[in-house]
């Protein structure tokens, strides 16, 4: 790794205070940012972690019945607590291994907005709202590709506000070894429609399979989507699986989630 | 420098670190505690998984200042008081849990926050726990069978095979 200073700030205003420096990088759980760090990709003066800012963790319902979850929050977090909503929390207590839950944090997940993480395909297919230290951000403006959000320099995932769906289900064909989404689906079902969000696939990162959605808002069934198919154009392609299979993909794991789900 | 100060293995320590010192470098280099292993040092072979405040943690994969205030575990704090094996680590002896032994602190590490919570696994959710620990010689079934046994459950019938 390149040196740099590190701080631990114990509050949202310090944290802002420190990312205003220049070339200073906010440092969630660091499950990726600190492989990053070692393999010489990023090299920052300061890296202001915020592992130790209380207000950003925790998991609650609000007045709305949203499910509120902290930007700071660990996936082992997230898997044990949201009990309000089973399909995210069982999609928490998949991702990477134990070791790597308890210190991954949601806000780090979505603001590093890997192309085959889980979380942005629960975050967009629920309609989320993410919020910063400066805004409120809808799931549908956040992601830009991938590894693009609409975050600005030194802005910071606060919490994250998930509309409870009636039903939901993650289904993740993983990549053996890696257990990262070759491609994962998330679909959940709300009274007013379904939302279908697909991770691992596209070179644009997560986006949401409209036709699938429309689809499943009539009708809840696997069968509503047999017979569409999403183009194996722009999807990604690599050693673990070609894009046209890929594509395939997506509509088995959007079946097998709509079957689990119900 | 940023001084740090953790509680490792009961006893309280500190030291100055970098900014980029990661945990298991403090761990290895400082205090000279050099049973927590560096496999891969990318995050995926488990071999430096210690306690943090009682969760496990790839101690590669977080800093030393990070680890300020924190309760610290690490194989070194394993054995009984008496000294002798604990339950783990002498049913991964019993069970010939280990070969070279590279991957077993954190094998050990990991199956200690597994029985924690929870006492009576399945064989199956053992293997699932130990997803981010790699072992390069005993095809995982003997340590599987040790976890078992460790957790005081029947052992014979794990379809080990």
């Amino acid at each position: 790794m390149y040196s740099f200073d590190i701080q631990r700030p114990t509050s949202l205003a310090d944290a802002v205070a420190a990312l205003a420096t220049d070339e200073a990088l906010p440092l969630g759980g660091g499950q990726t940012l600190i492989p990053t760090l070692k393999q010489r990709l990023s090299a920052p003066s300061v890296l202001v972690s915020l592992s130790g800012i209380a207000e950003m963790k925790g998991v609650c319902t609000n007045d709305d019945g949203a499910l509120c979850i902290g930007g700071g929050t660990t996936h082992a977090t997230v898997a044990r607590e949201a009990t309000s909503y089973p399909g995210l929390a069982a999609l928490a207590a998949k991702i990477g291994d134990p070791a790597v839950r308890n210190r991954g944090t949601i806000g780090g997940s979505l603001a590093n907005n890997d192309p085959s993480a889980c979380y942005p395909a629960a975050a967009l297919g629920s309609g989320a709202t993410i919020i910063t230290n400066t805004r409120s951000i809808a799931a549908d403006d956040y992601f830009q590709g991938m590894f693009a959000t609409a975050l600005d320099e030194g802005e910071i995932v606060t919490e994250v506000r998930f509309p409870v769906p009636e039903k939901s289900c993650y289904m993740k064909f993983e990549q053996p070894a890696s257990r990262f989404a070759l491609v994962g689906v998330f679909v959940a079902k709300y009274a007013d429609g379904v939302r279908v969000a697909v991770t691992g696939a596209s070179e644009e990162g997560v986006f949401r399979w409209t036709e699938a959605e429309e689809a499943l808002s009539s009708n809840f069934a696997p069968e509503a989507v047999e017979g569409l198919s999403v183009s194996g154009d722009g999807m990604i392609s690599d050693l673990h699986g070609s894009g046209t299979y890929r594509a395939h993909l997506v509509g088995v794991m959007t079946k097998r989630a709509v079957a689990a789900a119900i | 420098m940023t001084k740090v100060t953790m509680t490792v293995n009961g006893k309280s320590v500190s030291g100055d670190v970098k900014g980029n010192t990661l945990l298991t470098e403090f761990l290895r280099d400082d205090l000279r505690l050099t049973g927590t292993h560096v496999g891969c040092d990318t995050s995926q072979c488990g071999a430096c998984v210690v306690h943090v405040n009682g969760e496990a943690v790839k101690s590669c994969t977080m800093f030393a200042a990070e680890a300020d205030g924190a309760e610290i575990k690490t194989i070194e704090g394993m054995a009984n008081a008496d000294g002798s094996l604990n339950v783990i680590q002498q049913a991964f002896q019993d069970y010939h849990g280990l070969q070279c032994g590279f991957c077993t602190p954190g094998m050990v590490m990991s199956a200690a926050a597994l029985l924690k919570d929870n006492p009576k696994p399945s064989e199956a959710e053992v293997r699932d726990y130990l997803e981010g620990n790699i072992c390069r010689c005993t095809g995982y079934h003997n340590i599987v069978r040790a976890i078992m046994a460790a957790s005081g459950q029947d052992v014979p019938a794990v379809a080990a095979e």
